[in-house]
């Protein structure tokens, strides 16, 4: 797991986590798995922007950047590329 | 008339409309009727009779509206579950309704594998998601006709059980018959003045009397349901409101707020006709800023619960000259407010909101002393009334405004202070997206008021100038004892703040 994807899955394990025994990576949809609500979105774009200095914009708080780690990992790599 | 009616009727006069959108499927009323039919047909081949319970625990889906009229037209009762509920609750909502059978999806089955074990009742489990093999859905609906079935219930038999949290206690399983349920759903059709062309749109799970109650009244006009999983992305919702054209949206106060935080300009709303709240009330600043940026529709704010479904709408011509009042009663039904021993009073008083119609629920399930507590026997024989246990005031031109849940009125210093009263100060001042007010124990006050406050993201207001904007608008006895900040604030599934987790977060200080 790269360095990116471990933090992003040590902050879902430690705040947004009840059940410890979920495996993160292996999750398709956080939302489907019950994983993450609507706070726990607004809670993890705030991570994400203070981890890498990122600024997220509305329109790109949407599944398809945030729903599973491998989502995540790609949308901050794109955002500090560009 | 049955429920199941309600979906058989739109198919035979609109079989080719779009009855229902939940992500890539769209289905027309012809599909559900032959689907839900299948379903039934499925489940009298596991031998369900009349008056059995099944269990419904999905997503909002084709599925979950499939079960419900599945269940219906088998004549059995839907037990509606929200989604979320995890093992040991599932088994104690399986095991108290006495479940024969559970429909729920894959994932969930496996993850409840454990507490599923040894529930004498539960006969057979159905599971959604991709699967083809025995106990699965596909499985379950691929060899059974599509043909109608005879009805095997009557109007008075127990149509839905919704199990209701309270502040206390065990869930208690919600009766709602065929007849209560229908008459609810009349209700809606008539005040919201709903229509084929309707594309209502809703995130709240069916489970929720609130969400259940987006299906059938669209379903009794032949309009359209958009159902979305959750409002977790808000930007897709509004996506979704926008691209499928909705004319209805159902919002609880936490959806409006956050969904005053995006850039509504950007989406075209112009098919948007209406906007309801309930589950609980809205605060008249949230209001006042729904109706600055959305001029063109109208808002409904609404009172209901679970026991009745929905009592009272506030007609939208009146929202911007009284915000805080849920109306004057719905259609079908008489409402008025009691003191203690149960006299009506008069305009101008406060008292406990008695509902009596054909709505009102059966009871609790299995639990006759707290069904007599709640409701109470009427004018007719055998009617009851339904005492709900919320407070509201009447004003001198017969408008209700709730005041708080008899339960969480706080006293302190022997005065009694509505929770909600604060919380609409609290929401007024600049700086504060959301604010939650509770009692807790205090050795001199009897009960201290307490706010909880989460701040607008920048905002820079302490807890000084929180009690000062309070000084300026509440007697001094409501001016919270103690302002606690919160990044949010703890949520029951349906989305409404959980005060009970407030509370023990105060106690465990």
């Amino acid at each position: 797991m790269s360095d990116l994807s471990q933090k992003i899955s040590e902050f879902i394990s430690s705040s947004l986590l009840l059940d410890s025994n979920v495996d993160i990576a292996g999750t398709a949809s956080f939302l489907e798995a019950g994983i993450i609500d609507s706070t726990g979105v607004l809670e993890l774009v705030q991570f994400l922007e203070e981890t890498w200095e990122i600024s997220v914009k509305d329109e790109e708080m949407v599944p398809a950047n945030l729903d599973s780690l491998a989502k995540l990992e790609a949308f901050v790599k794109r955002k500090l590329g560009g | 008339m049955l429920l199941g009616s309600l979906l058989e009727e739109s198919a035979q006069r609109t079989p080719d409309k779009a009855a229902l959108v939940c992500g890539e499927r769209r289905a027309t009323y012809a599909e559900l009727e032959a689907d839900s039919n299948r379903l039934a047909h499925a489940l009298l081949a596991r031998a369900l009779a009349p008056g059995e319970r099944v269990a419904v625990c999905l997503d909002n889906s084709s599925e979950a509206v499939i079960s419900i009229f599945g269940a219906w037209k088998a004549g059995a009762a839907a037990l509606l579950v929200n989604p979320g509920t995890k093992g040991e609750k599932l088994r104690f909502l399986l095991e108290d309704s006495g479940a024969s059978v559970l429909i729920a999806a894959e994932k969930k089955l496996e993850q409840s594998r454990d507490a599923l074990r040894g529930l004498p009742a539960l006969r057979a489990t159905i599971s959604t998601g991709e699967g083809q093999g025995p106990g699965t859905w596909h499985d379950a609906l691929a060899a059974q006709p599509t043909s109608p079935l005879p009805a095997r219930a009557s109007q008075d038999d127990l149509a839905c059980l919704l199990y209701t949290s309270g502040s206390t206690g065990q869930p208690k399983g919600v009766m709602h018959s065929h007849r209560s349920l229908g008459s609810a759903t009349r209700s809606i059709v008539q005040y919201l003045g709903s229509v084929p062309e309707d594309v209502v749109l809703s995130v709240l799970p069916l489970s929720f009397g609130y969400g259940l109650s987006q299906l059938l009244p669209t379903f009794q006009v032949g309009g359209t349901l958009v159902l979305e999983r959750s409002f977790a992305y808000p930007q897709l919702v509004l996506q979704r409101l926008a691209s499928e054209r909705a004319t209805g949206f159902a919002m609880v106060p936490t959806i409006a707020t956050m969904l005053l935080q995006n850039n509504l300009a950007k989406f075209d709303f112009s098919s948007l006709r209406y906007l309801t709240n309930a589950g609980a009330g809205i605060a008249p600043a949230l209001l006042k800023e729904l109706r600055a940026r959305l001029p063109h529709v109208r808002i409904f704010p609404m009172y209901g619960q679970t026991e009745c479904i929905r009592a009272s709408y506030l007609p939208p011509e009146e929202v911007d000259r009284r915000p805080g009042s849920v109306g004057k009663g719905m259609p079908n039904q008489e409402l008025w407010i009691a003191d203690e021993s149960g006299q009506r009073l008069p305009p101008g008083s406060t008292g406990e909101l008695v509902v009596r119609g054909e709505h009102v629920m059966l009871g609790y399930w299995k639990q006759p002393a707290a069904s007599a507590l709640k409701l109470r026997p009427g004018r007719r024989p055998g009617e009851r009334e339904l005492h709900t246990g919320d407070l509201f005031r009447v004003d001198a031109e017969g408008w209700y405004h709730f005041v708080a849940r008899k339960d969480d009125i706080i006293k302190t210093r022997g005065e009694k202070v509505s929770p909600r009263e604060v919380e609409n100060v609290l929401l007024a001042l600049e700086g504060v997206l959301t604010a939650a007010v509770v009692g807790v124990p205090d050795a001199l006050l009897g009960q201290a008021v307490r706010a909880f406050v989460v701040k607008r993201p920048g905002a820079e207001i302490d807890e000084k100038a929180v009690l000062r904007h309070c000084g300026k608008a509440l007697e001094e006895f409501a001016i919270p004892k103690k302002v606690v900040f919160l990044d949010e604030l703890p949520k029951t599934p349906n989305a409404k703040i959980d005060k009970q987790a407030l509370l023990e977060r105060s106690e465990a200080k």
